[in-house]
């Protein structure tokens, strides 16, 4: 006879895991650390390295110490130190970069209870932390491909956002100065439709995000164009405003949520002492998050018919 | 003689004013950037309690009910005069260092709380106990945050250079955000310690967190609890 097994709905599962999900991410980051390494030298993929295992171990050490079941291998903890990584200048010391990386771990995400319950994105977070604990070195730029130049490795530039002269093919392939993977906008929208293609994110957050900027731009009297593609926004509105865990679970508070990332990206930009305000945008909104999910929770079929009646 | 140890040692760990009952957060953050302000400010306040839990417990059957809060206060702001008094005369960079946190020790919840739970119901020498246990509850807290966010923010040890020559300190930790990160770690540390015998976590700044509790309606309808 076989075995009758009596259960609670939902009866079909989904296939999707944690593990699958991070996987994917992973994918669609590599086009843009492959850029990273190109444009800015073999030290990026130290970088990078450093930035993972970092976060792998601390998150292995934190739950080992706290004796919690270890998570490590829903892969997050190595998203969480790519994104870290792409997020850094390519000159960045590795003590620094380890460091971001086990704070992003473990003050950001292990002690306010592992993945799902963190309240802010850690990659952004530990970014910030990184920029105002270390304001020299987080916004030490390079000029891309100086590296194959051995005689002047260490060629030092701005980022278009601080000013200077550009041309859209320049930026859109990524040659000026900026973060290991915020500088080549084709390989983030590469990772960006693979993950729209395989429905990991969907497009109202990223494309809200990036239109609102754009917008804000013109009505500034800025240019678009370098609005857009230079900075973090590309990689801010594809890989971190998209995280689950921290943005509202329903369209209308993902349409809500974008434009706060949006609008508070484009005051900083244009009125604030930094020159980019994504990571700062991303964070605020992600505080937020909580509210924007109560106020726009959808309501019922025919509730409203219900309880007020009498208006129709 | 034991319940007198006792009402030293509780303001220690099991009702450290900053990271139990969570009193007193506003001068914890703003002062603790550094350890010898910490110091000074854990000292200020201690002598300010020392001296109104005493007063107060002195005069507490004098004290007409109505009118205690007002008569607490300007006992407190007696003290606190004297203590900014002595600081400016004697130490006058630590007042600069300390600026209006000092006077602003007359508002003290942990002062307040002191007065109108322990000292308006016990006597001289009990209260004179549970000040000096308070305030070096308050006190190790305070030096404690500021070692951390000195030696982190700084590279300093009591302003004397430890890895500030070679590493690159972390700034963030003498900044705001940093005195939260280490202040909810340090809470966690003080309540893990405090589980260990058998108390109950602080995860709510419920009623029963309040230092008034002893005092309250409220709190006195479900005593059994707090003093579980």
């Amino acid at each position: 006879m076989g075995k009758l097994i009596v259960n609670y709905s939902p009866h079909i599962l989904h296939t999707d895991t944690t593990q699958g999900i991070m996987l994917d991410v992973i994918i669609a980051l590599v086009p843009v650390s492959a850029f990273g390494i190109a444009l800015f030298g073999p030290y990026v993929a130290a970088v990078i390295a450093v930035c993972i295992v970092a976060a792998v171990l601390s998150e292995y050490l934190f739950c080992k110490i706290a004796k919690q079941p270890n998570t490590i291998s829903n892969l997050s903890a190595v998203v969480t130190g790519l994104l870290l990584a792409l997020n850094l200048p390519p000159t960045f010391p590795l003590w620094m970069a380890a460091i971001g990386s086990a704070f992003a771990i473990i003050v950001v995400k292990q002690m306010f209870g592992g993945i799902g319950q963190n309240f802010a994105n850690p990659a952004i977070t530990a970014r910030i932390m990184l920029t105002v604990s270390f304001p020299e070195a987080m916004t030490a730029w390079r000029e891309p491909f100086a590296w194959l130049n051995k005689t002047a490795d260490t060629v030092t530039t701005a980022t278009p956002l601080s000013g200077g002269d550009f041309t859209p093919m320049r930026l859109i392939l990524g040659q000026h100065g900026g973060c290991i993977g915020e500088t080549c906008a084709i390989a983030i929208i590469i990772g960006g439709i693979y993950l729209l293609i395989r429905k990991v994110i969907n497009p109202i957050i990223p494309f809200t995000y990036i239109a609102t900027v754009g917008i804000l731009a013109v009505a500034f009297g800025e240019n678009p164009f370098i609005w857009i593609f230079t900075g973090g926004l590309l990689i801010g509105a594809f890989f971190m405003a998209t995280d689950y865990v921290t943005s509202p679970t329903t369209r209308k508070g993902q349409l809500v949520f974008a434009l706060g990332c949006g609008i508070i990206t484009a005051l900083i930009r244009k009125f604030g002492s930094y020159p980019e305000g994504v990571s700062f945008s991303i964070l605020l909104m992600n505080i937020l998050v909580p509210h924007i999910n109560s106020l726009t929770k959808n309501k019922p079929f025919a509730w409203e018919k219900a309880n007020h009646g009498k208006k129709n | 003689m034991s319940s007198l140890r006792q009402e030293f040692s509780k303001g220690l760990i099991l009702e450290n004013p900053v990271l139990r009952l969570v009193l007193g957060t506003c001068p914890t953050l703003a002062i603790s950037t550094a350890a010898i302000n910490g110091m000074g400010m854990g000292v200020a306040a201690t002598l300010v309690l020392l001296g109104s839990n005493v007063v107060i417990s002195l005069l507490r059957k004098v004290i007409p009910d109505r009118v205690r809060i007002p008569a607490y206060i300007t006992i407190i702001a007696g003290f606190v005069s004297i203590v900014q008094m002595l600081m400016k005369a004697y130490l006058p960079t630590l007042d600069k260092a300390l600026g209006i946190y000092l006077p602003l020790i007359v508002v003290n919840c942990i002062i307040l709380g002191r007065a109108e739970g322990f000292a308006s119901k016990n006597s001289v020498l009990a209260s004179a106990v549970d000040a000096i246990g308070m305030g070096a509850g308050f006190t190790a807290a305070l030096v404690s945050m500021g070692i951390i966010r000195e030696f982190l923010g700084a590279g300093t040890f009591f302003s004397l250079p430890v890895t500030s020559q070679f590493i690159e300190p972390i700034k963030v930790m003498v900044l705001p955000p940093g005195g939260f990160f280490v202040f909810g770690i340090l809470i966690a540390v003080a309540n893990s310690l405090a589980r260990r015998k058998g108390r109950k976590p602080v995860d709510s700044l419920g009623c029963h967190g309040c230092a008034g509790c002893e005092a309250c309606p409220a709190g006195q309808s479900e005593e059994g609890k707090l003093n579980e």
